[in-house]
């Protein structure tokens, strides 16, 4: 018997994840990515929203990367890296927080409808339904167009489109514990509601919520620069990975790595997050102690 | 049966037939970080034509892996054969690639498997799925392989085959469902029939039908058969020879009559030792005059079942209809009877998770629509011990926290008194301290069902309900738990209800008895009354159906056809006959049909 076991708490699940090569890797790309989204300013070699005199070619084509635009230009001769670099802070506020809320949302009512079953549970889970059948892009459409746009109700218009899938997922895993054997023996010992969700349902359904949140970032950004490009997003000039890539899409034939660049740092951001997310989900069981 | 001389010369014949399977020196491992581990080591034997062998052991010694090695299923690419080899007839199965193995599998080899509605497949109608069984290892066309088909089912005694070809498996009964395994496995005459544990899903009485149909069915077409079990009744009443199986070892192998009546090895005799035998009760006690502890008038379950366009109640489950019984301190009282007779169902409405019509009260308090105070109240009272202690223990949290949780839901502030108390429980439930801080999964089955009880007994309850507590455990460790319950229940003074399917078992640890059937009781009385001289039907059926572990007990054989299917579904409304118990001799009641 390990010290670990025998005191599991955070930093021993911490010590853990450090053990893992790629939760390493993961853990990495996080770092960077945020690191250089906070330090943008002190990085970037130019300003995110300056159209620069030399930043177009003679046709008026944006430049290919080089000196001393370090990724090119895009297409009003606006620094790449530099927009990037800015854009990565709109991309994380959007990613983190909006799949935040969105799994939060979904949380508590795939577990409030999964547990109680009944007719809360029916109209909770009519009403997710109806939610899901409505075209998300529309009511995103609407719900940004009722507020004054920001990136703080983009984040929280995404959220209210996103959180369905999580209900749903939650709400399924959440019945099939309830039905377990040890919440019958829970509730035979006198055990409260609260006590029963919060001890003994919840810490089942933490793999999943980080699964579906890592899952989640990525959609969320491209959900982002998809209502950037119908107008209803993060506002231009701001720059975001994902209207970088949609204000550029028209010169994909001429200079592909406009649309190739922030979509790969979409890609990346993704990937680091699932890295990290696969490496908690394991290392937070107890019941895969051991085995690895 | 026949005479002692027969036999023998049944047993010299078959000893002349042709070996059709054997296995030298078989190993299989299972490649891990520390390198490879036997999971079976240096198994052999040989099986003959005509003959049942059975491979008997507890959950862990391997003899399903001997079978899935057999069938070329060991579960690639971790689990393989390092040595040793299987041979079928002249074929070495060991060396065989896929492709050709796929050719003996079902042919030449069949299995059937312990879960009859997971084997078959349930968007199938049973004719389709026989039919492509046929057709996968011949060359008949779908007409032909459909008059196969029917000729099949029909071996197996099911009545109206034709019918039962359109049926799909969710409305045939488990024995039925196993009857169709039965079928398929043997529609292509295969030389082997591996059996893995075939009846240890369906009901006794099921199972007596369906042990006697593969005898029936092994005499027609001298189909060699390898029974898996754990059962050391069915291995008494079916196999020829023996093969004792412990942690992936042959123990012990012989003739199944001098394994039973002169075992050589310690291990056996332990095994068979621990198998509880109808008839060995002891003796008959007065009822205790104690305070009664739980009391039930009139108790009646149902649910609802809502149908139609409006969402209206249609139909009703009656799954438990007029159960009236009381439990002294002290004393156990146990409900017996078949799947689905709402046995569970009660256990469930004393500990207040299913809602009940009728009266329920346990030390003097009514068990109805609560309030949180009330439940909190309740929980000090009743107890419960579920079936599985897999799935009855939270898996994220430590056991130690699991048993000292009711202490601090019912107040207990202080974490190291919680903790000693929890300690003291472990004790007395036969762990140590030091495994407080492990999870349920480094434990055994036994020892889980063993934390289960440590907390059920964390509130010092009045009445301990043991819903079917070691159905799910091997002998061995069943006997030590039962023993465990009963030194409890002497301990704490408290009453127990014990819920059982087996009938052994029940002589073995109760004061009295109710035998359920359909939602009511058709018998009740002591032990000594309800076993030795059983009045009901119905429970003489049961009492009858248990497989004895003894090879030279004589049956009564008598195949009965039991297709109907009985539901306690009816429609809305519906106003159920019930039974009325008449005493026959003071304390012993017996029903008599409305």
């Amino acid at each position: 018997m390990t010290d670990a076991v025998a005191t599991p708490g955070a930093s021993s699940a911490f010590r853990r994840l450090l053990q893992r090569k790629l939760a390493l890797l993961g853990l990495a790309l996080v770092v960077i990515i945020v690191g250089a989204a906070i330090l943008a300013p002190l990085i970037a070699p130019f300003d995110p929203f300056e159209q620069h005199f030399d930043g177009l070619s003679l046709v008026g084509e944006p430049l290919p990367p080089g000196a001393p635009y370090l990724l090119g230009t895009d297409l009003l001769g606006r620094d790449l890296f530099s927009r990037l670099l800015y854009g990565a802070r709109t991309s994380l506020i959007i990613g983190v927080m909006a799949n935040g809320i969105a799994l939060i949302i979904g949380t508590v009512i795939g577990i409030t409808a999964g547990y109680f079953q009944g007719w809360l549970g029916s109209i909770l889970m009519r009403f997710t339904d109806l939610m899901m059948a409505f075209p998300a892009l529309l009511l995103a459409i609407c719900l940004a167009a009722i507020f004054q746009p920001s990136i703080w109700i983009v984040a929280f218009v995404i959220a209210l489109v996103n959180w369905v899938q999580t209900a749903r997922v939650i709400y399924t895993e959440t019945s099939a514990l309830a039905a377990r054997d040890f919440i019958a023996a829970e509730r035979t010992l006198g055990a409260s509601t609260p006590r029963i969700l919060f001890r003994h349902i919840l810490p089942h359904l933490v793999p999943l919520i980080i699964v579906w949140g890592t899952l989640g970032i990525s959609t969320t950004v491209l959900l982002e620069a998809t209502l950037s490009y119908l107008g209803v997003g993060v506002q231009p000039p701001t720059p975001s990975w994902g209207n970088i890539i949609f204000e550029n899409q028209t010169y994909f034939q001429s200079a592909p790595w406009l649309v190739f660049i922030p979509g790969f740092a979409i890609l990346v951001l993704a990937l680091a997050f699932n890295l990290v997310g696969d490496a908690l989900r394991d290392v937070l069981d107890p019941t895969l102690r051991g085995s690895d | 049966m026949t005479t002692e001389a027969a036999l023998r010369s049944e047993a010299r014949l078959a000893s002349e037939q042709p070996v059709v399977l054997s296995l030298r020196d078989l190993t299989v491992s299972v490649r891990t970080q520390s390198g490879l581990v036997p999971l079976i080591n240096q198994i052999s034997f040989d099986l003959r034509r005509g003959e049942t062998l059975a491979i008997a052991g507890e959950s862990g010694s391997g003899k399903s892996i001997t079978s899935l090695a057999i069938m070329g299923l060991l579960p690639p690419p971790a689990v393989r054969i390092t040595s040793g080899a299987i041979a079928l007839g002249d074929q070495v199965l060991s060396a065989l690639p896929e492709a050709e193995m796929r050719l003996v599998r079902g042919n030449r080899v069949a299995m059937i498997f312990q879960e009859p509605m997971t084997s078959l497949n349930p968007m199938m109608s049973v004719g389709a799925q026989l039919i492509e069984a046929i057709r996968a290892h011949s060359s008949l066309s779908r007409q032909e392989a459909q008059v196969e088909a029917i000729a099949a089912l029909t071996a197996v005694r099911l009545s109206d085959p034709a019918r039962r070809m359109r049926q799909y498996p969710h409305e045939l009964s488990g024995g039925m469902r196993q009857r169709v395994m039965i079928a398929m496995a043997l529609a292509l005459k295969p030389e082997v029939l591996i059996a893995d544990e075939p009846t240890t899903a369906l009901d006794v009485t099921v199972q007596r039908e369906v042990l006697e149909l593969l005898r029936d069915l092994q005499a027609e077409q001298g189909t060699a058969i390898l029974l898996i079990t754990h059962d050391m009744g069915v291995v008494a009443e079916m196999a020829d020879r023996v093969l004792i199986m412990r942690s992936g070892r042959v123990v012990e192998t012989g003739e199944v009559r001098q394994i039973f009546a002169t075992p050589a090895q310690s291990y056996t005799r332990e095994l068979l030792a621990a198998v509880p035998r109808m008839g060995q009760g002891g003796v008959a006690q007065p009822r205790p005059d104690t305070a009664i502890v739980a009391d039930l008038r009139e108790v009646k379950v149902g649910f609802d079942i809502r149908g139609g366009v409006l969402n209206r109640v249609t139909h009703r489950v009656h799954a438990v209809e007029g159960v009236s019984f009381d439990i002294r301190a002290g004393e156990t009282f146990s409900l017996v009877g078949e799947s689905g007779c709402g046995k569970s169902t009660i256990a469930r409405a004393i500990v207040g998770l299913v809602p009940h019509q009728g009266q329920i009260s346990i030390a003097g308090q009514l068990v109805g629509t609560m309030t949180a105070a009330m439940r909190r109240q309740l929980s000090t009272a009743a107890q419960i011990v579920f079936q599985d202690p897999m799935s009855s223990l939270d898996p994220r949290m430590t056991v130690g926290d699991q048993i000292a949780e009711p202490l601090l839901i019912h107040g207990d502030q202080d974490a190291a008194s919680r903790r000693a108390r929890a300690a003291e429980l472990m004790q007395k439930v036969g762990l140590t301290a030091a495994q407080l801080d492990n999870y349920p999964h480094e434990f055994s089955g036994g020892q889980r069902q063993r934390i289960c009880i440590a907390r059920a007994l964390a509130l010092t309850p009045k009445l301990l309900v043991a819903d079917e507590s070691v159905a799910a455990l091997d002998v061995s460790v069943q006997a030590r738990v039962l023993a465990l319950l009963q030194d409890l229940k002497q301990e704490f003074g408290i009453a127990m209800l014990f819920i059982s399917h087996d009938m052994a078992v029940v002589e073995n640890i109760s004061d009295r008895v109710g035998v359920m059937h359909r939602g009511q009781i058709v018998e009740m009385g002591s032990r000594a009354q309800i076993f030795a001289n059983p009045q009901h039907p119905y429970t003489r059926r049961l009492m009858d159906a248990v497989p004895v572990p003894d090879p030279t007990h004589l049956r009564s054989t008598s195949l009965r056809p039991t297709d109907e299917i009985i539901s306690p579904v009816h429609r809305k409304g519906t106003i159920l006959a019930r039974n009325t118990l008449i005493e026959v001799t003071p304390g012993h009641l017996v029903a008599v049909e409305a």
